[in-house]
């Protein structure tokens, strides 16, 4: 305990140690932030859906904030129900049981583009004849432009841009942007202002009901932006930090466990367990790791557990188990290690006990600072496209932008978001191993 | 007298001589028996891997039953035939094919018969790549990535190697100072893959600044003249070679500085300076000349990794090596492609690895070898 809090005191005294920590502070919390907000199985969920998940979402856009960099202001999405934006909805009963629903959509528009498409999204009930619905669109300079009449059948989807007839209204000009431009028609900019939407509908019978969701796909949407299946990016960036804190960690763990465990026991027994250990080394020395796991992904299983297992196994024999071992045969000839096996100890806890307690200190470093490394192995399979097929990953952000030409197309926030995510993993763990690399090897700190 | 002992000097001096040219060789000798053995277990441990339980032969069965059913279909001449005697038919030339691909033979013996084949660099016909002259041998696709490998590496790794090594001795002069702190700060970036670097210089340079190729190796039409071929081979090689020195480039000179720092605070270095020696001679004579089996080794270790790690960087580029090649050999599901690269980079590792033993002899006095 004594240690622990001598050694957090010092490293108090390093700025890049307290920098690490903080940062990965950061992450442990938006790490528990995504499994809390975005449960495991609704994360896979969602990040395999299609269409049916993600029709909110615009295709292919930027993250909002990007407007904050540029002083055009392009569209943001955004959707308009009962239960978000501007929303009004009045029924009128008539006598003979048909019922008038008369629902108003207002938004303010701010941009200086225009959007995407637009839509409404029905969710219809009758019991024989489908409703009727009118749509006027209603500019902030008043102008009053019916779209058109509908008939409506269950779930019925109204896309602006798809409308040939209002299309042909227009005089062939796109509706999405038609319908923004001024009353002379100039084509340059939308009109600012509050636009507004209406839909009466009537619904034939008692029981049948009329309900509509606008939604406007803009150039922008959300935090992070969205992929070319519309999925928000958000959930892929904020399920990558536990995924990678898990690989990372628990690679480095089970390595350095691992190898400290064989070194020790190599050193302890000598004779052919030591030989056995030696030679093992020499041959994975001369086994290409990545063309191995590269292997095992594509012939067995891309499950990021065993991924995680093949890593650990080939990271064990490599050259920090002969440095150990070195350690590992003069720590043997202490005198405490004697005087435990005068007592008798059993091998077993000689070399768990007495042997491996002695090290660790020299390799919570070493632990430390390898993590990044083992983080940017699972993004380096996942770039390869060897990675988890259910999990949304960094690397597989990079990998699905890489694949469909985001660096050609210029949509840099489909690579950059991922990348400085790692980059700030890495940076983290780095920059504390670093720090205690110095303090608990302290020839390094003269140099 | 002094005659005498100049011969008696000279008579040892050339016994030791012998007797050392005597070790090194059978010292080589050794080293290279043990390395044959250590790679032949390493590429059998590959084989293994590659074929456990025979699950590629499975796949290898039902992609050999499939192209043939889908020949038959399509060929116009059996349209007119029997169903039973098609079948019998397909079946025959199924057995055929897979005798022809070895899947008859037990799993141990099959095993074994690939790994001399691997050893011998029989690396088997590829399943759907072809090299560039057409040939289905996986050799020959590999022989020809491998140039463009060397190329990469040895430019890179090189200029890493002489970069870091005349800047960290520079550094280790002005021990404290400015560039040494940064060089100090900036040493955890080397945790980033080469690749990673590669994509934020593509982003930088060939994306958005557009003043450099996004990926290949050369201009498409290849241009005919030599030198513009040079050039615009020169232009490609750019990006990714500076994606690799860059990954590597920070830790290496903190680590050199390292060393450097604690031989140039030797009591004989202090000495040379007390006695006027000038600074480069302390440097090449005193600093450099006790360290350089350091600086070796982690040369080679480097090498190790980055003979392997430059798959991604490779495939990020469009570069075509072998990494290149392994990738495209993933996405086909081409089993002897993937064997045979992994074949090919043990074999690599083993010679560095053989090289690194020999240098270590020759360049440090200290280690005596073959006693």
């Amino acid at each position: 305990m004594k240690t622990i809090k001598r050694t957090f005191k010092e490293m108090m005294r390093y700025p890049s140690a307290v920098m690490g920590m903080v940062m990965i502070f950061i992450l442990i919390i938006v790490a528990a932030y995504a499994m809390i907000s975005i449960p495991y199985s609704k994360a896979i969920e969602l990040w395999r859906g299609g269409e049916e998940i993600w029709y909110r979402y615009p295709k292919n856009v930027p993250p909002a904030w990007s407007n904050w960099f540029s002083k055009e202001k392009r569209s943001e999405s955004f959707a308009i129900n009962a239960n978000e934006g501007a929303y009004t909805r009045e029924v009128n009963e008539n006598r003979d049981g048909s019922r008038l629903i008369t629902m108003t959509y207002s938004f303010d528009y701010e941009f200086d583009d225009f959007p995407q498409d637009m839509m409404f999204y029905f969710t219809n009930t009758f019991t024989s004849k489908q409703p009727f619905a009118t749509i006027t669109w209603i500019t902030p300079d008043g102008r009053e432009i019916r779209l058109g009449d509908y008939r409506l059948d269950a779930g019925y989807v109204y896309r602006f841009s798809q409308d040939g007839n209002l299309r042909n209204k227009l005089r062939g000009l796109n509706p999405q942007e038609a319908l923004f431009y001024d009353a002379a028609g100039n084509t340059a900019a939308p009109v600012k202002g509050t636009y507004q939407i209406t839909i009466s509908a009537v619904a034939w019978e008692p029981g049948d009901d009329v309900n509509a969701e606008f939604v406007l796909h803009g150039e922008l949407y959300g935090v992070a932006g969205t992929d070319i299946y519309r999925r928000d990016l958000k959930v892929a960036l904020l399920w990558g930090v536990p995924i990678a804190l898990a690989f990372g960690l628990l690679a480095a763990l089970g390595t350095s466990i691992l190898t400290m465990l064989f070194a020790a026991m190599g050193a302890w027994y000598g004779g052919w367990v030591d030989g056995l250990i030696q030679r093992i080394t020499e041959v994975n020395l001369v086994l290409p790791f990545l063309s191995i796991l590269v292997m095992i992904g594509t012939f067995y299983s891309r499950s990021i557990w065993v991924i995680l297992g093949a890593t650990v196994v080939l990271s064990i024999f490599t050259g920090q188990i002969k440095t150990l071992r070195a350690a590992f045969i003069q720590v043997k000839e202490s005198t405490y290690i004697e005087a435990a096996r005068a007592y008798g100890a059993s091998n077993w806890r000689l070399i768990v006990l007495y042997l491996i307690p002695r090290l660790v200190p020299t390799l919570i470093p070493g632990l430390v600072s390898s993590v990044p490394t083992f983080v940017f192995l699972e993004a380096s399979l996942s770039v390869l496209g060897l990675g988890d097929p259910t999990l949304p990953t960094w690397g597989k952000l990079i990998n699905d932008a890489f694949v469909n030409g985001a660096l050609y197309k210029g949509q840099y926030y489909w690579i950059l978001e991922p990348a400085v995510l790692l980059m700030f993993t890495g940076l983290a763990f780095a920059l504390l191993g670093f720090a205690l690399d110095r303090i608990f090897n302290p020839r390094l700190r003269e140099a | 007298m002094t005659a005498i002992t100049k011969n008696n000097i000279k008579k040892i001096a050339q016994t030791a001589r012998n007797n050392s040219l005597l070790r090194i060789t059978r010292y080589t000798a050794m080293r290279l028996v043990t390395l044959f053995l250590t790679v032949m277990v390493g590429i059998f441990l590959t084989i293994m891997i590659a074929n456990m339980g025979g699950y590629v032969d499975d796949i290898m069965r039902a992609q050999v039953r499939e192209k043939i059913i889908s020949s038959y279909q399509n060929n116009k001449s059996f349209q007119l035939m029997g169903t039973e005697d098609r079948k019998a038919l397909i079946d025959a030339q199924c057995a055929q094919e897979e005798n022809r691909l070895g899947l008859n033979t037990p799993f141990v013996i099959r095993s074994f018969h690939y790994l001399k084949n691997a050893l011998t660099l029989d690396l088997g016909s590829a399943l759907f790549m072809t090299s560039d002259s057409g040939s289905r041998q996986v050799k020959l696709i590999l022989l020809e990535r491998l140039p463009a490998t060397l190329l990469l590496m040895g430019v890179s790794q090189l200029a890493l190697f002489i970069l870091s090594v005349l800047l960290a001795l520079s550094l280790s002069r002005q021990y404290g100072g400015f560039w040494d702190k940064l060089t100090i700060a900036l040493s955890p970036t080397s945790t980033a893959p080469p690749w990673f670097y590669g994509i934020f210089l593509i982003l930088i340079f060939a994306a958005v600044l557009k003043i450099l190729p996004f990926s290949g190796l050369v201009d498409s039409p290849p241009p005919a003249d030599k030198f513009a071929y040079f050039l615009s081979l020169m232009k490609h090689l750019l990006l990714p070679a500076v994606s690799l020195i860059l990954s590597g480039f920070f830790l290496s000179i903190y680590t050199w500085r390292t060393f450097f720092l604690i031989y140039s605070s030797e009591d004989y270095v202090d000495m040379a300076k007390a006695k006027g020696v000038t600074a480069r001679d302390i440097e090449r004579r005193y600093i450099l000349r006790p360290t350089m089996p350091n600086i070796v080794t982690s040369f080679a270790l480097t090498l190790i990794s980055v003979w392997t790690g430059a798959t991604i960087t490779e495939t990020v580029f469009i570069w075509p090596g072998l990494g290149r090649t392994l990738y495209a050999a993933i996405g086909l599901y081409d089993t002897p492609v993937i064997v045979g690269d992994t074949i090919i980079f043990a074999y690599l590792l083993a010679m560095t690895v053989f090289l690194l033993d020999i240098v270590y002899v020759l360049i440090d006095p200290r280690v005596k070898v073959g006693e």
